[in-house]
């Protein structure tokens, strides 16, 4: 991202059409947070980006989401509001330091933005993190819309300072990427109140933390009283006797479905508010519980000995939607099955799955892994899409930072015949590969990692990290040299290459996975996208020398197509898109015909 | 209350869908409606789908747009017109822009791009309008106008005015491109207003 704008401060209340991002970003700035990181992650990227552009705050991205959390509990410590935002499996990452944050608790007022991705619209997987909030022992607030995000955020600010305890505000894409109005109001200006020593409260030893332990039961049985009492749970009262539990944007679909049913609103989930639900479950004949993903508001209800019905009429899996709503409310027999007049009218057509940029430097490399038939390894970021048609060439996925690790984990136990190669994007080498990669060279795995240095973020959409050189505002900053960092962790065997060289990249793969020693191979080429799009530069297709023969349609570049122009053989021939071709070349070396793909001419590309 | 009124838009990433459904939801806000919207664009950058649901109203609860719902469906593309038409209510309106973006997948033999994705269209139980975006948009000498026409195209029957539209118009677009996208805009509308009898097959 280029030089960052800052965003005029807002001095009266103003009514904004906001995203749940935007937001939470505009309500921490209200509720003086002075410190704020973050990973990129989707849905919870433009949380950070947003707030960075606010005067008056520090804003910054960290290596990882463990390292955010615990940059976080330092500023907190030190008295500053801060804010923590990632992705649901962020905070996998930042568990370690969230279970006994909870124990410590806070001097100012911690919030930890938890975006969730039911669906997966971008994710490996679809865990629910309301489970790790009750895990962790700290509250939590579910807020339905933009609105209640950002007023859910400022009342989060408060619990966690009134309570001295970290607070997870939950949301899910629905919530991050759909907007609202909002009512903004007055910034005031944020405190630093300092450090002071005290370490029976803050060194987590066990004499200590047994001590800290016992504060922390004692603090959730005055949040439950909290919770009990608190407006943000709330019953709406309504026509009919089925009452509806449900909070998040499930809230919203259901009062879709049902504008005018008696609802139990959860907005503050841990602790759950049981003695409130047992009254409203009192007042009605059935309880229905609509929530996303897993019964967590079922089984709490349950083991308190109200009766209600959860899961078994909505599916544990994807989001839940107005349509998924009604059928699982249907299915509990609350409202009749939707009369279909007619079989909505299907027409078939094509996947658009998402593809490599043109020019993108991963697909020389993957090409090249597919010439050698290599077990690929792979992780978290663009260059996973290379596991897609046609390149087919990366084998597994699991998490940030995992290649490394699984690919060691394969040739310890002599587990292929093939070359084995992990695959891993510099940011996500930066965020957790460096302790794979030490792992791999203290027990001698003979794996040859390539990572993929583009000198971005770029799935979140092209974010600075500690490689490039540059701050997320923009300013310079110290940047990490990949090479000497690898030499470091005792690799002797470090290869930075040029990305788009085809033929050297297949060269050097070969050496090194046959070299049977650890070895990092460093493919190097700035993203297409960031930080700036690049122009295109482009090549074309001679069309009396294609034979039609597909080399090039393999590697899978958006900007070659085939076209209706066919050969005697009835192959069809081929076409480069002047608009979008990068001029990487690498059509040029997987044809097998001179003269065949060449650079456009100057005369032709004045008009592109 | 005032029934909530579903708009759909829809696309291939870099398109413009979502400043398209920015300047919607901004217009309605304006109009002073309760308004939501949706979008999913991980992948938008990648050549993948991007779909917007703008909603708007007296009070506006979910927001997501119940399939067979959508009171009016814009789609970019001409195949994602065939995709997303069964989303429009019947009765209900289906804007598609002629033009076709082919993905990479339909050169290999797995995958075939429609042969006359618009003819397929004949189908849904909607009124459907075929608007070539990209031919008028460089008759209006600007490649880039696509989205305000498209946008225009929609406008007839919403409830916003053409005052409320011009104002976040000019207040969106890129300096010094005002005029030619209010020139654009009111181009769609007049297609579409013009267009009562067009219907496919």
């Amino acid at each position: 991202m280029a030089k960052t704008q800052k965003l005029p401060e807002i001095k009266e209340p103003t009514r904004m059409l906001m995203s749940g991002n935007e937001a939470i970003a505009l309500g921490a700035r209200e509720a003086g947070v002075y410190f704020a990181t973050a990973y990129p992650g989707t849905p919870s990227t433009e949380i950070l980006e947003t707030f960075s552009r606010l005067p008056g705050i520090i804003a910054q991205w960290a290596p990882n989401e463990k390292v955010a959390f615990e940059t976080g509990i330092g500023a907190a410590l030190a008295g500053a509001r801060t804010m923590v935002c990632m992705k649901h499996v962020g905070v996998n990452v930042a568990m370690d330091p969230l279970m006994t944050f909870a124990y410590t608790g806070t001097i100012a007022g911690f919030v930890l933005v938890c975006a969730d991705d039911p669906e997966m619209h971008s994710s490996q997987n679809e865990q629910d993190n309301r489970i790790l909030a009750r895990f962790a022992k700290i509250p939590m607030l579910e807020p339905s819309d933009s609105s209640e995000a950002h007023d859910f955020f400022k009342l989060a600010i408060e619990i966690s300072e009134q309570y001295a305890t970290p607070i997870m505000l939950h949301i899910t894409t629905r919530i991050s990427h759909a907007k609202g109005i909002v009512e903004l109001q007055p910034w005031i200006e944020p405190q630093v109140s300092g450090f002071e020593k005290n370490p029976e409260r803050f060194v987590m030893v066990p004499q200590y933390a047994k001590l800290r332990h016992h504060e922390v039961e004692s603090r959730l049985k005055e949040l439950l009283k909290y919770s009990e009492n608190s407006p943000l749970n709330r019953i709406e009262s309504g026509e009919g006797n089925v009452g509806i539990v449900t909070g998040g944007v499930s809230y919203q679909h259901v009062r879709e479905v049902m504008p005018n049913a008696p609802v139990y609103k959860i907005g503050m989930s841990n602790p759950m508010p049981i003695e409130s639900i047992r009254k409203f479950a009192d007042s009605v004949e059935k309880l229905i519980v609509v929530e996303e993903l897993e019964p967590y508001y079922e089984e709490q209800i349950k083991a308190a000995g109200i009766k209600c019905e959860g899961k078994g009429n909505f599916s544990l899996e994807g989001e839940l939607n107005p349509e998924r709503v009604a059928e699982g409310l249907a299915r509990a027999g609350v409202i009749k099955a939707q009369q279909k007049t007619s079989v909505p009218v299907q027409i078939d057509v094509l996947p658009r799955p998402p593809v490599l940029c043109s020019g993108c430097p991963h697909r020389t490399v993957f090409n090249a892994l597919k010439k050698l038939k290599a077990d690929v390894f792979g992780d978290i970021g663009c260059y996973t899409l290379g596991a897609l048609k046609p390149l087919n060439a990366l084998h597994a996925c699991i998490c940030m930072g995992a290649s490394i690790g699984m690919a060691s984990g394969v040739q310890l136990v002599k587990g292929s015949n093939k070359p084995v190669v992990g695959v891993i994007g510099d940011s996500t080498f930066l965020h957790s590969g460096i302790t794979g990669l030490l792992g791999m060279v203290y027990n001698q795995a003979p794996v040859t990692i390539i990572i993929l240095d583009n000198r971005a973020t770029a799935m979140t959409g092209g974010q600075q990290h500690p490689g490039t050189g540059t701050t997320l505002q923009g300013e310079p900053a110290p940047a990490v040299d990949l090479v000497e960092l690898v030499k470091a962790t005792g690799i002797k065997n470090v290869k930075p290459i040029e990305a788009w060289d085809l033929d050297n990249v297949l060269k050097v793969i070969k050496e090194t996975t046959e070299s049977g020693e650890p070895s990092v191979i460093i493919t190097q080429h700035e993203c297409m996208l960031y930080p700036k799009k690049v122009k295109p530069h482009p090549y074309q297709v001679e069309l009396d020398i294609c034979n039609g023969c597909g080399a090039c349609i393999r590697i899978g570049c958006p900007s070659i197509m085939t076209i209706d122009e066919t050969t005697e053989k009835g192959l069809h021939k081929v076409t480069i898109d002047p608009e979008t071709c990068t001029g990487c070349e690498l059509c040029v070396s997987v044809c097998p015909l001179e003269g065949c793909i060449v650079e456009m001419s100057e005369s032709l590309t004045e008009n592109v | 209350m005032l029934k909530t009124t579903n708009i759909l838009i829809v696309g291939v990433g870099g398109q413009g869908v979502i400043l398209a459904s920015e300047l919607l939801s901004e217009a309605a806000m304006t109009a002073g409606m309760d308004v939501k919207k949706s979008e999913v664009h991980g992948m938008a950058q990648r050549g993948g789908v991007v779909s917007c649901h703008v909603r708007f109203g007296e009070k506006v609860y979910s927001p997501l747009i119940p399939r067979g719902e959508a009171d009016v469906a814009l789609a970019f593309e001409a195949a994602e017109g065939m995709r997303w038409g069964n989303h429009v209510k019947e009765g209900g309106m289906l804007v598609v822009n002629t033009q076709q973006i082919i993905p990479t997948i339909a050169f290999t033999k797995e995958y075939d791009y429609p042969e006359d994705p618009i003819g397929e269209l004949g189908g849904f139980k909607c009124r459907v309008v075929p608007i070539d975006g990209m031919g008028i948009a460089t008759e209006l000498g600007n490649a880039k106008a696509v989205n305000t026409i498209l946008l225009g195209a929609i406008s007839g029957d919403l409830p916003i005015s053409s005052e409320i539209w011009e104002k976040v118009i000019r207040r969106r677009v890129p300096r010094g491109t005002e005029e030619l996208n209010l020139k654009a805009f009111n181009k769609g509308a007049e297609i579409v207003k013009n267009a009562t009898n067009l219907t496919v097959k």
